[in-house]
């Protein structure tokens, strides 16, 4: 039973009672990342239009959060619930705030809370957020600098983040996937879920409805797309909402959009803050942190999941792939070793000096790709008519595409290590990408399965010699950069908003800068990884191709 | 004949019994009650209840065995346990200085303890557990979970409160419990201490069910040896009980901030305790901002008392409940308080010191305990004792310790650290350090979250674990000048720590409670699965195992039992084989 939210009480906004102990505080971020990222932007020249929202978060911005606390009667600030509601510029997210002061003014009369309760609107979307967050926490992880916090109310137990678009609501969207794909705890969906059933809130999940009910073709092809959509986000290592950037300090948050798709059944924001009302006293009632459920799933619906237990298996199966063929290799070269008096002098054992150049090479390609876009970024706008944007991006592709010329040039200046060669130089591209992919495995598994899925096939596949043509084009579709284009692609293909080639290379050329960018401002790990994990090892399977 | 004689001696030693019942009554007891009313700015309204027994008797010495208004079980555990001084706390709720001021009585959230013993005493540590134990009994509260691991020896924040020759610090025991939680099972033992119970006198107001229908309560017990007068030539003993609740009326109330006895307590004052010896009831209605005062009481009070009160001036409206006039033309006493125009929050008082606590960082490796003590003191700058007990299970780095105002590094001029032992005694942190004027204090220091031990966890692992308040403890300057009273006539609120001199005034502090997570194993089903199944499988391969590798052979029955043995031993002794 929920008492209800006074219907329209969003369109006034509750005025600072006299009396009341939530306490209207503010805090001032500033944001400098000029040192290693972005620099400040001097003459504007057009940035590509995929990376417009780079070319605006580039340079100093200035923001200010603005919060309350509400303390929970007889409790000693030990443990807090949160309500964020991130704001941009322009009106995108007043109603959200409406909502949230309402029921802020709704929750201050209530004598029932255990736990504090911090109503949080941020500047500047996430860069507000996680300013706060590092405020909150005394810990500076970016660039970004935030000013002191007044008052705090002890650990966070658990956040909800709130977007509408429009004052009247459809449908609910959830997200979950968090920075680097964190995600959290299965209860709290289910808490979500089950509120939504109870107030018959239409609720959807990666902005697909529900498939229908019982097995069927069309229903299963509706939770396929779904669980697409959610492992495609999920690789892509970006914060999913304002929730995402949560999941690091450990605390339990979702997403929740308000999304008015034009459908003929409407709610009003009332049901929406019963709903936010219900969670939040559920959440209030809990001793302990969320603990019980599962971190690690995947979900095809909202009512569905798939356990860690069910998908695992399927990059295990792909990792005994690749540490077969090692065990191949390996058994083939100790062969090798054993019959040397067959084999001609000139092949010592110390041939495994010759794996040191490519080795080097791949990394150091990898390593160039990493630093050099962002850190030649001022020479190249300088040198070439290109905005800074534009600049790194084009120089990403540039030292992308210039790294696959490379087995050539390093092919010449080493005489090749002949049949034993290639074999360790595989072996070591085996062992690197298996260690590479077990390690995402246990971080962020969609990704994991993507690269594995991709890279996994030309890696057993490939050998010196032969018809190399259908060998060099698998291994240039399996190309992590090819594979960010296609899982482009694929996304708005399962969105039912299929892009062409020419707006799909500029999702991508957008991905790309995204990419760097949530690097630099959240500190998310997919850049480095592609860069220092999935290019290189992708680099050596190239070398093995045309080693002489 | 024996008989006889031992009669005669036991009549001779009860001899002087009833002289002794005589100089009993003669050693005056009194008992003082007050109640102060004062609203916060935050519009929230605070009541504190003091109940003060006065007892002219030495306790220590000479078997002291007729209690009149001091209630025997405190008295006969005093006099048993060899106590000087013992404060005891309960609270639910965190006070929040920053908005509500300064508080007559501080108290940390959860349950605290702190006893001087008598220098007499020989083992400390054993009456310490002991007194814990017997008041847990007594107040129903887990104060038996006091021990080795939460108790500290401070140094220098607790000084004896009443008389005291030495201040030797290892007859000092002083302990937190955070997690405990008030309830009226806490109440009713602490009511029951009272000379008239709940039956009469100010008493009537503590209703279970008003008092936890609020945002703070708080209820102690402090015993203390003072001065019989003056001259101070003899002893006596006081019991102060106080009870501090803030009641929110902006829930309750439908935002009006008008508040009486009767919608607080739902009760209002009849009669008085007959053995009281004084009964009054304070209301704060000083004026802020010396405007034309906002505040309408009624009825009329008996008289209006001005005091300087921690620094400020302050006017109560005093209701005598033993003067006769007051209940002349009504039967009872509901004090009523009436904004004439509404309050304007704007502008609230900030307090000299107040301060706020937390955890930095995140993860489960490590993190960092921040202070932020705030002197907002527009000219003087003042040192304060900072207090820290952290658990052992935090290892603090002490190489970590930053203390910095205004951006440049404060050296604390004392420092007391007394490392942690694991599963033994809790890190000990004392340090003297100067504020200056109108300035931030962030005082930091890193921790490394431990591993517990799996049967160290409790039920709840996912809750977190609590570190006590740390206590902060100063003497403010004051802005006004205080002038010298006579303890025993000013309002009992004013006289529980001794002041000094005119110029400052003594503040105790206590910070939030903090909730730190630490690493902790899955205790869940598949978890437990996977133990017992390693256990069952481990078990039951050594067994198996050992039945498959042992060999069996037949052992010849050994005959001539008890002779033989004798035999083989006799022959040992011989050098000569046994049979």
């Amino acid at each position: 039973m929920h008492p209800e939210l006074p219907v329209g009480a969003h369109l006034v906004p509750a005025a600072p009672r006299p009396g009341a102990p939530h306490v209207p505080v503010r805090e001032r971020h500033g944001l400098h990342h000029g040192g290693r990222g972005l620099r400040p932007g001097g003459a504007g020249a057009g940035a590509g239009p995929g990376l417009r929202g780079a070319q605006e978060e580039s340079g100093l911005v200035r923001g200010t959060n603005v919060f309350g606390v509400l303390r929970a009667p007889r409790a000693a600030s030990t443990e807090a619930l949160l309500l964020l509601v991130p704001c941009s510029e322009g009106s995108k997210n007043n109603q959200a705030v409406g909502l949230l002061l309402a029921l802020a003014g709704y929750c201050r009369g209530q004598v029932y809370w255990a736990k504090d309760l911090i109503f949080l609107v941020t500047e500047h979307d996430l860069l507000g957020t996680q300013a706060w967050l590092e405020a909150y926490h005394d810990v500076n992880l970016t660039d970004i600098q935030s000013g002191g916090i007044p008052g705090r109310a002890g650990a966070i137990q658990a956040a909800l983040a709130l977007e509408l678009s429009s004052d009247v609501v459809t449908s609910v969207d959830v997200a979950v996937e968090g920075l680097n794909g964190q995600l959290p705890n299965l209860d709290l969906l289910n808490l979500f879920h089950s509120f939504c059933l109870k107030s018959g809130l239409l609720c959807t999940f990666q902005g697909k409805l529900p498939p229908p009910e019982g097995p069927s073709g069309p229903a299963y092809a509706q939770s396929l797309r779904t669980l697409g959509l959610m492992v495609l986000g999920q690789a892509g290592g970006g914060p999913g909402g304002a929730h995402g950037l949560f999941l690091r300090f450990r605390i339990e948050a979702l997403t929740l959009r308000g999304i008015n798709s034009f459908r003929q059944h409407k709610f009003d924001l009332g049901v929406l803050g019963r709903t936010l009302e219900g969670m939040f006293r559920k959440l209030n009632n809990l001793l302990e942190r969320l603990h019980q459920s599962y971190f690690l799933y995947l979900l095809p619906s909202l009512s569905r999941f798939v356990s860690i237990g069910s998908y695992v298996p399927s990059l295990a199966l792909l990792l005994l792939v690749l540490a077969l063929r090692a065990l191949d290799l390996w058994m083939r070269l100790s062969r090798g070793e054993e019959g040397e008096g067959e084999t001609p002098p000139g092949e010592a054992r110390g041939s495994l000096l010759w794996l040191v150049p490519p080795i080097l090479v791949s990394w150091g390609a990898g390593t160039a790709l990493y630093l050099l876009p962002v850190r030649g970024q001022a020479v190249a706008t300088q040198h070439f008519p290109v905005g800074e944007a534009e600049a790194v991006v084009l120089a990403l592709i540039g030292i992308y595409v210039a790294g696959m010329a490379l087995p050539h040039s390093t092919h010449r200046a080493l005489s090749g290590g002949g049949q034993r060669g290639w074999m360790s130089l595989k072996l070591v591209a085996l062992l690197a990408l298996a260690l590479l992919l077990s390690c995402l495995a246990l971080l962020n598994f969609s990704l994991g399965f993507l690269l594995g899925a991709t890279l996994v096939p030309p890696a057993a596949a490939v050998r010196p010699g032969g018809n190399r043509l259908p060998l060099a084009v698998l291994l240039v579709l399996t190309t992590p950069g090819l594979s960010l284009f296609l899982a482009v692609l694929l996304e708005r293909e399962l969105l039912e908003a299929p892009a062409g080639l020419g707006e799909a290379w500029q999702r991508f050329l957008g991905a790309l800068g995204q990419g760097l960018l949530q690097e630099h401002l959240h500190g998310a790990h997919l850049s480095p990884l592609l860069c220092l994990g999935a290019y290189p090892c992708w680099l050596l399977l190239w070398n093995v191709l045309f080693w002489k | 004949m024996a008989a006889a004689v031992l009669l005669l001696l036991l009549l001779t030693a009860a001899g002087p019994g009833p002289g002794q019942a005589d100089a009993g009554r003669e050693r005056r007891g009194a008992l003082r009650e007050e109640l102060l009313l004062s609203p916060l700015p935050t519009g929230d309204v605070a009541a504190t209840f003091q109940f003060r027994t006065r007892w002219d008797a030495d306790l220590q010495r000479g078997a002291v065995s007729h209690y009149r208004l001091f209630p025997k079980a405190l008295g006969r555990l005093v006099a048993a346990l060899g106590v000087r001084e013992l404060h005891l706390a309960l609270t639910q709720g965190f006070w929040r200085t920053r908005y509500w001021g300064q508080p007559p009585l501080q108290a940390p959230a959860g349950a605290e303890l702190w006893v001087w013993f008598q220098p007499t005493v020989t083992d400390v540590d054993k009456a310490w557990k002991e007194l814990s134990n017997i008041l847990s009994g007594i107040f129903c509260a887990s104060l038996n979970f006091i021990d080795s691991t939460n108790t500290v020896i401070p140094t220098a924040s607790f000084k004896p409160l009443g008389l005291a020759n030495g201040t030797d610090h290892h007859l000092l025991r002083y302990a937190v419990l955070p997690r405990e939680v008030v309830c009226t099972e806490n109440l009713t033992p602490w009511k029951k201490l009272l000379p008239c119970g709940s039956k009469a006198g100010l008493a009537v107001l503590l209703k279970a069910e008003r008092l936890f229908h609020s945002s703070y309560h708080s209820q102690a017990v402090h015993i203390r040896p003072i001065c019989r007068d003056a001259s101070c030539l003899a002893m006596s003993w006081e019991l102060r009980q106080t009870l501090t609740v803030v009641f929110d009326f902006f829930s309750s109330g439908q935002g009006k901030k008008d508040w009486s006895l009767f919608k607080m307590f739902s009760r209002t004052l009849t009669d008085t305790c007959p053995l009281a010896s004084q009964s009054k009831v304070y209301v704060d209605i000083s004026p802020k901002n010396k405007e034309k005062e906002l505040l309408e009481v009624s009825p009329p009070p008996t008289s209006v008392h001005e005091a300087i009160v921690q620094g400020d001036r302050r006017t109560y409206a005093v209701y005598d409940l033993l003067s006769p006039s007051l209940f002349n033309t009504s039967r009872s006493l509901n004090v009523q308080l009436k904004w004439k125009r509404p309050q304007d929050s704007s502008e609230m008082p900030i307090p000299t010191l107040h301060a706020q606590r937390y955890v930095g960082g995140y993860g489960l490796q490590t993190g960092e305990i921040c202070t932020l003590i705030y002197n907002t003191h527009p000219y003087r700058a003042f040192p304060v004792i900072l207090l820290e007990t952290v658990p052992w299970y935090l290892r603090l780095y002490v190489h970590t310790l930053t203390i910095i105002t205004k951006g440049k590094e404060n050296k604390p001029s004392y420092i007391h650290y007394q490392p942690a032992q694991d599963r033994s005694r809790p890190h000990l942190l004392e340090m003297l350090i100067q504020l200056p004027a109108n300035s931030v204090t962030k005082i930091t220091i890193q921790f490394e979250r431990a591993l517990l031990k799996w049967t160290e966890y409790p039920p709840d692992p996912n809750h977190g674990f609590y570190v006590g308040s740390s206590v902060l403890s100063a003497l403010v300057p004051s802005v006004t000048a205080m002038k010298d009273m006579d303890v025993e006539q000013s309002p009992l609120f004013t006289s529980l720590f001794p002041s000094s001199d005119g110029s400052s005034y003594f503040v105790r502090l206590y910070t939030e409670p903090l909730l730190v997570n630490l690493p902790t194993p899955d205790f869940s089903m598949p978890y437990n699965v996977i133990c017992l199944t390693c256990t069952v499988v481990a078990v039951c391969y050594g067994s198996f195992y050992n039945l498959l590798t042992r060999t069996f052979h037949v052992e010849e029955p050994s005959r001539g039992g008890l002779a033989k043995r004798l035999a083989n031993v006799i022959r040992k002794f011989r050098g000569v084989p046994p049979l």
